[in-house]
Formats: structure tokens, C-alpha cells, sequence
């Protein structure tokens, strides 16, 4: 990890003294244990400042939309493609960005580490090859990295980014797609044990939108929950029904262009199985159209063409 | 007065007879305040819980009134909430926030008896912080892990027991109530140690930072400050002090309600208009506010910081925006206090 943080600043630093980019996104250190925060450098000296650690968990493509000028970014795997679904809906112009690919095997979850030592204020986290070690006050725990990966990170099998400009480190072995076993189970529920799922978890909703926020691929310039006129969904948040239909409308909304980078769900400060519902609709693109999002740059998003043999079971016999 | 660890449990029975008793109880991976029903549910062994304690007496969403209207004309019922009840567990950041928030909900222009009704009939009992989070910088804006600001009784955690300071009359009159037990002089001198042995790491030095902030509204710092911020309503929503409201009909036709919901300076349709425009156009306006209103706004207003260093924001910030670090740029800055 080191030595990938200093080929970034490298190739950041040359890109801004060759002036070949006014802005370079990718992440700092974070003020928080193997925390990364988005960093935007326009100079070289800001350039310094770059890093690379477990903790850049974030997606980055969140940031490139509208900006200015010729824009570099720090991506990984999941960054990217969500990058690629950006570009095919004229979001962003491919021309005006230079992509530093980085490899990724996957970020750490701050939950899981805390669950190590029983929700104790974490003081450090040290990378060390596959392993971190977890430090608190009074105890410190020893666990394999792919024990504490995101979920999303867990089951991605991009990390290798599909397009870069230029890349940074090696890259890693190609990694089999996840199975769906946990929308699998999902889907196996009754409507009723559904629906009690839902309503458990979306009763945990603060309505703080940091889900809709750190999507990616969610843009509107008007979201549909802050409209009032007509007010298509209640504002209050003692309405669990309204939760729920948040969160179903913004994630049909994004079937067929979500990536699958779980940046919904780690931006959930009340902890919702968000993925749960984001994946299953990764699924369902999966299975009736063979498609995937921002995986190539030919493809056309899933929902944006229309082959004559395209499954029409919702409507058809078939 | 003491009172054992294990007899902890009955008495929050006791009190849950009398009063409706919020706690911090265990939701998967955090805390979160409920109203209780049973003594062993109350998590004290927990930091900070993930929703502060204001929500209990400002309600994300909270029904003003209800109307209906007929053609013999309308009618409105308001339902507030005057129920006796013990907030157990406290930390005394939440408690000094409700402090805080006083001065918004009783001023001279407005008195809010729906808040006011619920702080009027509310006992605080508080238990101080042993071992302060990393994230937490209380000392920093007047508070401490075992200020009282805002508390009717403090427990004091000295391992089998707490030790339990009296704050108010009302504190005094619960402590008679529960019959605690005198502390002995060892209890006394292990809550004294206990005291003295915790330990805020986290300093953050606002020094200067109010002269800054009256003169560096329009300073190029805010261009930068702000770029990561996604924009979204998990620091204010977790803020004991964030107070912004909006107020709207959840209603058909003439029948229904009028709510008042948590409102967010980082929205975009936060300060929108009627007419279209936004005066704050975008997320560097926001974040300036942010800012602004709880280290100016509210000191020009009240006097006071509106921030009790409790480190909500900090921990749960999607993109790690650390309110720490942004204070030290905003005081680092080069709006020059001279000009």
C-alpha cells in the first residue's frame, strides 16, 4: 500500500507540473484509524498529500460530474465503472479525464474492525501485508483483511478498473463472480417475512439521504423526495411506508446503472441493509438481460436498448 | 449516595411505574434512546448513542395539531406531550446540548411549548464518561466528561457502582425518592479517581475563531472546505445541537396534520425559495452555514457554541469531513483579521 500511495502522488504530481490536468481527485489521509477522505489537488504541492490505504472506500466518480477543466482521478475497480456508466449517460466526457487506475482488492469495513473488540473506540489500524491489526485502549485483535471487507468488496469481481489512462500497481488475478445467495435466501421469504424485513430496517431510516448522496450514479437535479409540488412522497420521517418507498423508487431508479459499489450502504450512518435491495436489482439485470453496468465501454446501459429477444415475462406468457 | 450496578435494573422498574424512562438500548451495532419498559434493556456501558438525546424532546417529525374542516367550520386538537419521564443514561454532552437548545426554544420572541412542556417535566439523570472517545473534544467547547450543565443527578462509574452526585432539587428529590444508599468515603475517593482519571485526548482550539469567522464570509477558504461534502443531512440529523426545522401538511384535502420535521442546512431545498431562487446556490454556501450558525450565528444570537464536541458527525460522515479539521483551516485561514 505504501509503495502504491507514492506511485500515485508520483503520477499525480507529474500530471499536474505537466499542467496535463488542473485537478488531480483521489484520497488523503483521513483523521479517523485507516480512514481515507477525498482530496482535491491543483498543484503539485497538494499533490503530496495523496494516499492510498484501506480506508479509501469511498467512490470517487461522485465527484467528476460537471467539473471543470481536464480532471484526473484516483480509481479503483468500483470508481471506475461507475466512471463508464457516467460517460454513457453524457455525464461526464471521457476526453476531459484521465483515469489512474489502481487495482483493488477490496476496502475495509470500520464495523466489522469494531466488532472485533466488542465496539470499543478503535485508536489505530496497522496494514500489514494480508493482515490488520486493530488497536484499541485497553486491547488490540489481529484478523485477516478479507475477514473485514465490505460486502460489496466481499463479492466485486472488478477489482482490476476495466479502463485507465495509466496504471498504478500490478494487476490482481481475476477474481469469480459472487453467487447471489443472500438475495437468493431473500427471495425465498414470504411476502409477509419480506415485507416485516422492510420494515424493520426502513424504520431505521433518518430520511438524512447520504445514501442517494454518495451514489454515483444518483443525479437528478431535482430528486423526486424533495419536490413538493406535487409531493410525491411524505416528508415526515415517522412514516416507515414513506422510508421504504424512498428507497425502492431510488433504487429502480438506478437498475441497470448501478455499479454494485455498496456506496449507499457504507454511507448509511444508521447501519440500513441497503445492498440487499440495490444487488437484487443487479441480479435481476443480470438474469434477464446478461448485462452488467459500466463494465465496458461498449455496452449499452441495459435499461437504454432493446433486443428482440429481451425477455418480456412481465407482460408475456413466455 | 451509591447505588450497586446490579440493582440498577430494579430500579429503572420503579421508575418505569411512574415515569416513561428512556435509555440507551442496544440496535445492532449502536445505541439508540427508547422509552423502556423493562430496567434490564437500559445499555450503560456504551459510548455515545448514535442519535442524540434531543430527539426526545424534538422529534424528527412531530405532529403540531391536527385539523379537520366541515362546513360547520374547522377544528383543530393539539396533543402535547406532558408525560412525566426520566432520561437515564445521558452523557452530559447531550445534556449540556439541551441546554443549548433551550435558548432557541424559550427566548424573548418565541416559547415553544411543545419542547418546553417535555424539558418541564423531564429528570436527567447523567452517567459520566470514564474513558472519552477519541473523537471527543468537549473540553473544548465548555464541557467536560463529568460537566453537569443540564443533568439533575450524575453517576460517577466506579466499577461494581455508581457513585451519585446531586445536580438539582429535582435530583435531590428523585435520589430521596430511590432511598440511595450513603456513599462511603472509599466510594467517594474511587469516583474522585475516576474523575481525575479520564482523559479527553482531543483538543481543538477555537481560540480566535468567532473574530475569524465575523469578517471571512466571502474568504476563499469556503471554495475549498466544502468540495467534499456529499451534501447530505447525517452530520445535522446526528447533531445534539442542529435545530433547523420545516414545517409541513401531511394532509388530504383539509384533514390532516401539520408536522414539523428535521431540516437540513446541507439540502439544497433548504433556503429555496418560492420564487425559484436560492440564495444559497450551492454545497460552499451550505457548509458556510453550517459553520457559521453553530460558532457565529448562534454566539452573536445566545452567547454560546452551538457544538458540544461530541463527535457524531466526526464518526459518521460518509467522506470523513472532520468538523476538527475544518475549524483548524477555518482558524488557519487567511481572512485576515486586520482587514
Amino acid at each position: 500500500m505504501p509503495k502504491l500511495a507514492e506511485q500515485i502522488k508520483d503520477a499525480a504530481k507529474k500530471l499536474l507540473a505537466e499542467q496535463k490536468v488542473d485537478l488531480v481527485v483521489g484520497f488523503a489521509e483521513g483523521s479517523l484509524p485507516l480512514r481515507g477522505t477525498p482530496l482535491f489537488a491543483r498543484t503539485p504541492e497538494e499533490a503530496d498529500k495523496l494516499t492510498w490505504n484501506l480506508g479509501c472506500e469511498n467512490n470517487l466518480a461522485n465527484y467528476l460530474r460537471k467539473k471543470p477543466g481536464k480532471v484526473a482521478v484516483v480509481a479503483k475497480g468500483c470508481d471506475v465503472r461507475a466512471i463508464i456508466a457516467l460517460v454513457k449517460e453524457n455525464q461526464i466526457n471521457r476526453d476531459d479525464l484521465y483515469i489512474i487506475g489502481v487495482p483493488c482488492s477490496g476496502m475495509i469495513d470500520r464495523k466489522k474492525t469494531a466488532a472485533l473488540l466488542d465496539d470499543e473506540d478503535i485508536l489505530a489500524i496497522e496494514e500489514s501485508g494480508d493482515t490488520v491489526v486493530i488497536k484499541s485502549n485497553n486491547s488490540s485483535a489481529t484478523a485477516k483483511v478479507a475477514d473485514l471487507l465490505h460486502n460489496s468488496c466481499r463479492d466485486c469481481s472488478y477489482g482490476n478498473p476495466v479502463i485507465y489512462d495509466e496504471l498504478v500497481g500490478e494487476l490482481l488475478p481475476e477474481k469469480e463472480a459472487a453467487d447471489f445467495t443472500e438475495i437468493n435466501d431473500f427471495e425465498a421469504k414470504s411476502v409477509a417475512e419480506r415485507r416485516a424485513f422492510m420494515n424493520s430496517e426502513f424504520s431505521k431510516c433518518i430520511r438524512c439521504y447520504a445514501c442517494r448522496n454518495a451514489c454515483p450514479l444518483c443525479y437528478c437535479e431535482e430528486c423526486f423526495v424533495d419536490c413538493n409540488q406535487p409531493e410525491w412522497i411524505g416528508k415526515s420521517a415517522y412514516n416507515t411506508e414513506d422510508n421504504i418507498l424512498f428507497q425502492v423508487v431510488r433504487v429502480f431508479h438506478c437498475a441497470g446503472r448501478c455499479v454494485d459499489c455498496g456506496a449507499c450502504e457504507r454511507a448509511c450512518p444508521m447501519g440500513i441493509n441497503l445492498r440487499l435491495l440495490t444487488r437484487k436489482l443487479v441480479k435481476d439485470v443480470k438474469e434477464l438481460y446478461n448485462a452488467e453496468a459500466g463494465v465496458n465501454m461498449e455496452d449499452k446501459p441495459a435499461l437504454a436498448t432493446f433486443t428482440v429477444d429481451d425477455p418480456e415475462a412481465f407482460l408475456l406468457k413466455e | 449516595m451509591i447505588i450497586s450496578k446490579k440493582d440498577i435494573p430494579g430500579f429503572l422498574d420503579k421508575l418505569i411505574s411512574e415515569y416513561q424512562v428512556f435509555a440507551p438500548v442496544q440496535e445492532g451495532s449502536y445505541t439508540l434512546f427508547k422509552s423502556i419498559t423493562s430496567g434490564t434493556d437500559a445499555v450503560l456501558t456504551a459510548d455515545n448513542t448514535k442519535l442524540p438525546a434531543k430527539e426526545i424532546f424534538f422529534p424528527q417529525s412531530e405532529k403540531l395539531f391536527n385539523y379537520n374542516v366541515t362546513e360547520t367550520g374547522a377544528k383543530l386538537e393539539t396533543d402535547i406531550d406532558d408525560r412525566k419521564k426520566v432520561i437515564f443514561g445521558v452523557r452530559p454532552c447531550d445534556a449540556r446540548s439541551l441546554v443549548l437548545l433551550d435558548n432557541v426554544f424559550n427566548n424573548d420572541k418565541f416559547q415553544d411549548p411543545y419542547y418546553l412542556t417535555r424539558r418541564a417535566n423531564t429528570i436527567m439523570v447523567g452517567i459520566g464518561c470514564n474513558t472519552p472517545a477519541s473523537t471527543c473534544f468537549c473540553t473544548s467547547v465548555k464541557g467536560g466528561p463529568f460537566d453537569t450543565t443540564g443533568l439533575d443527578l450524575l453517576l460517577i462509574d466506579t466499577g461494581d457502582a455508581f457513585v451519585v452526585e446531586v445536580v438539582s432539587d429535582k435530583g435531590k428529590a428523585l435520589a430521596k425518592q430511590a432511598g440511595f444508599a450513603a456513599a462511603s468515603d472509599n466510594d467517594k475517593s474511587a469516583a474522585a479517581k475516576a474523575k481525575e482519571a479520564a482523559k479527553v485526548t482531543c483538543q481543538v482550539n477555537i481560540d480566535g475563531l468567532k473574530d475569524k469567522l465575523d469578517i471571512n464570509f466571502y474568504a476563499p477558504i469556503w471554495d475549498k472546505i466544502h468540495e467534499k461534502c456529499l451534501g447530505c443531512g447525517a452530520c445535522t440529523y446526528l447533531c445534539p445541537t442542529c435545530h433547523c426545522f420545516d414545517i409541513v401538511d401531511d394532509a388530504v384535502d383539509c384533514n390532516g396534520c401539520r408536522v414539523r420535521n428535521w431540516d437540513s442546512c446541507a439540502f439544497p431545498i433548504f433556503t429555496l425559495h418560492g420564487s425559484g431562487h436560492n440564495p444559497r446556490t450551492s454545497n460552499k454556501e451550505r457548509y458556510r452555514n453550517r459553520i457559521m450558525h453553530k460558532f457565529k450565528y448562534f454566539v452573536d444570537n445566545f452567547g454560546e457554541i452551538a457544538c458540544v464536541g461530541c463527535g457524531r458527525c466526526i464518526k459518521n460522515c460518509p467522506v470523513n469531513m472532520d468538523i476538527r479539521v475544518v475549524l483548524d483551516d477555518v482558524r488557519g485561514s487567511e481572512a485576515r483579521l486586520d482587514s
